[in-house]
């Protein structure tokens, strides 16, 4: 849903994406100890896995973005590895584009840095109020501001596709309110099973 | 059976051992190919260039051994693509084809959602033919080789293959709940249910995190993972690099020579 295909975007759209991203990245990995890998990896890789399930909402499905969630749990992680998963989900899933994986990356990776930098304090002592409070906010703030984002590109990208960037920004809406919800549910789970996993920076430093 | 397609994850769209002439080129040269059509393609904005780009794609799939049954997998368009491809017919303005109420089918609209719809599928089509016929770590390596920042490539391989190991977790989890009568529907219960899920997922994964990190210590990983395979450049590479320059160039010329009467 929050895929652009290639072929849609303007191409100054897609250059700046592709640039401001590699930017993001460079930064990002420079702030990463190639021992914490293994770890971004397998967080990276279930992530990936969760966003592939399908949820009823209505008479239809949705997957989630969950990338609110990463941005609170990953820190900086988060980056890199929705940049891999929307790499990998490109080539492999046909889902997305090559040159729009700048603009994809963006879209995505700005609006869960932006969760972890609000709500992560949220969690420096967490109990399950806030874990709930601080899940259902990254759900909301992190799939309005990507569906924002992703209506900002089509915009930019020419007046023609203003409509449908109309559509698809209030598409987001009741994802917002599913993707809040489940990610509540998992952070009170996780704070009563793992909190360990919940401690901000934790992940990071660990 | 609607259950289980339900309890399936969407399946990826390679199969890694395929036979076609293209298959067998050297995936460095494969991806930069792919990347140099994708960016030409997406810069098209003739139709008989754009044609010429999708013709070429159809025929690239068979020519890497992936068969065009493969697209009816791809068939549930993109649903951001499909509200496009819907919308601008009536956005745009122009000479009106057909009239409803305060809709207008303009020709203007219809031709650009053409052309959106081409430069989409023909990308999408290459991309399959050229990269998704190769084994995903081939691919990561080839990355690597490429140049991409070591730590990206280190990431994007362990992510590859925790992703298998974290799906099959995922399906062993989803087949106990199904198991004890789990059916999923819009309601408060399945959203609950499904994020206890996700939740549990995320639990086993830190567990997974540590085991993995000592195994990789104990293998002497420092970092980094060496790519191994380097799977030498052939004459066939060399000889598949002129067909290249003239896909390109061809595709060029379609876009900026005039032709006929435009």
């Amino acid at each position: 849903m929050a895929h652009i295909a290639d072929g849609v975007l303007a191409v100054p759209v897609l250059v700046t994406g592709a640039l401001v991203s590699a930017g993001l990245l460079t930064l990002a990995l420079r702030r990463l100890d190639e021992a914490q890998f293994p770890q971004a990896a397998v967080f990276a890789a279930t992530f990936f896995v969760a966003s592939l399930i399908s949820v009823p909402i209505g008479p239809s499905t949705v997957h989630l973005l969950l990338n609110g969630l990463m941005g609170l749990l990953l820190g900086w992680i988060v980056v890199p590895a929705l940049f891999v998963a929307l790499l990998l989900q490109a080539v492999f899933f046909g889902h997305g584009g090559l040159t729009a994986l700048g603009v994809n990356t963006l879209n995505l990776a700005v609006p869960a840095l932006f969760c972890a930098l609000l709500l992560r304090p949220l969690l420096v002592r967490p109990t399950r109020q806030r874990a709930l409070l601080a899940g259902a906010a990254a759900g909301v703030l992190a799939v309005l501001l990507t569906g924002l984002l992703l209506a900002a590109s089509l915009a930019l990208s020419g007046s023609a596709l203003v409509p449908a960037a109309r559509v698809i920004a209030v598409a987001f809406v009741p994802l917002a309110a599913v993707e809040a919800l489940i990610s509540a549910v998992i952070l009170a789970f996780l704070y009563r099973v793992e909190p360990s996993l919940l401690l901000a920076g934790q992940v990071q430093h660990g | 059976m609607r259950h289980a397609a339900s309890l399936a994850l969407p399946q990826a769209l390679q199969g890694g051992a395929y036979t076609g002439w293209l298959a067998t080129l050297d995936a460095r040269l494969r991806i930069v190919a792919a990347l140099l059509f994708a960016s030409l393609v997406v810069t098209l904005g003739q139709l008989p260039a754009l044609l010429g780009a999708w013709l070429l794609a159809l025929v690239a799939l068979p020519a890497a051994g992936l068969s065009w049954r493969l697209l009816t997998r791809l068939l549930p368009l993109a649903l951001l693509l499909s509200v496009l491809l819907l919308t601008l017919p009536f956005s745009v303005p122009g000479r009106v084809l057909w009239q409803v109420g305060p809709l207008r089918l303009s020709q203007e609209g219809l031709i650009l959602a053409l052309l959106i719809w081409l430069r989409a599928s023909a990308v999408l089509l290459m991309l399959l033919a050229l990269v998704a016929s190769m084994e995903p770590a081939r691919f990561g390596r080839a990355l690597g080789q490429l140049g991409l920042p070591r730590k990206l490539v280190t990431l994007l391989l362990l992510t590859l293959r925790q992703s298998q190991l974290i799906g099959a977790e995922y399906q062993r989890l989803r087949l106990a709940m199904r198991a004890r009568g789990f059916v999923a529907a819009s309601n408060r219960h399945t959203w609950n249910s499904l994020g206890w899920l996700m939740g549990m997922l995320l639990v086993r994964s830190l567990a997974r995190a540590r085991r993995l990190q000592e195994a990789l210590r104990c293998r002497g990983y420092r970092g980094y993972l060496p790519l191994l395979d380097a799977g030498g450049w052939r004459q066939r590479d060399s000889l598949a690099l002129p067909l290249l320059g003239l896909v390109l160039g061809g595709l060029w010329l379609l876009e900026h020579l005039p032709v006929g009467g435009n």
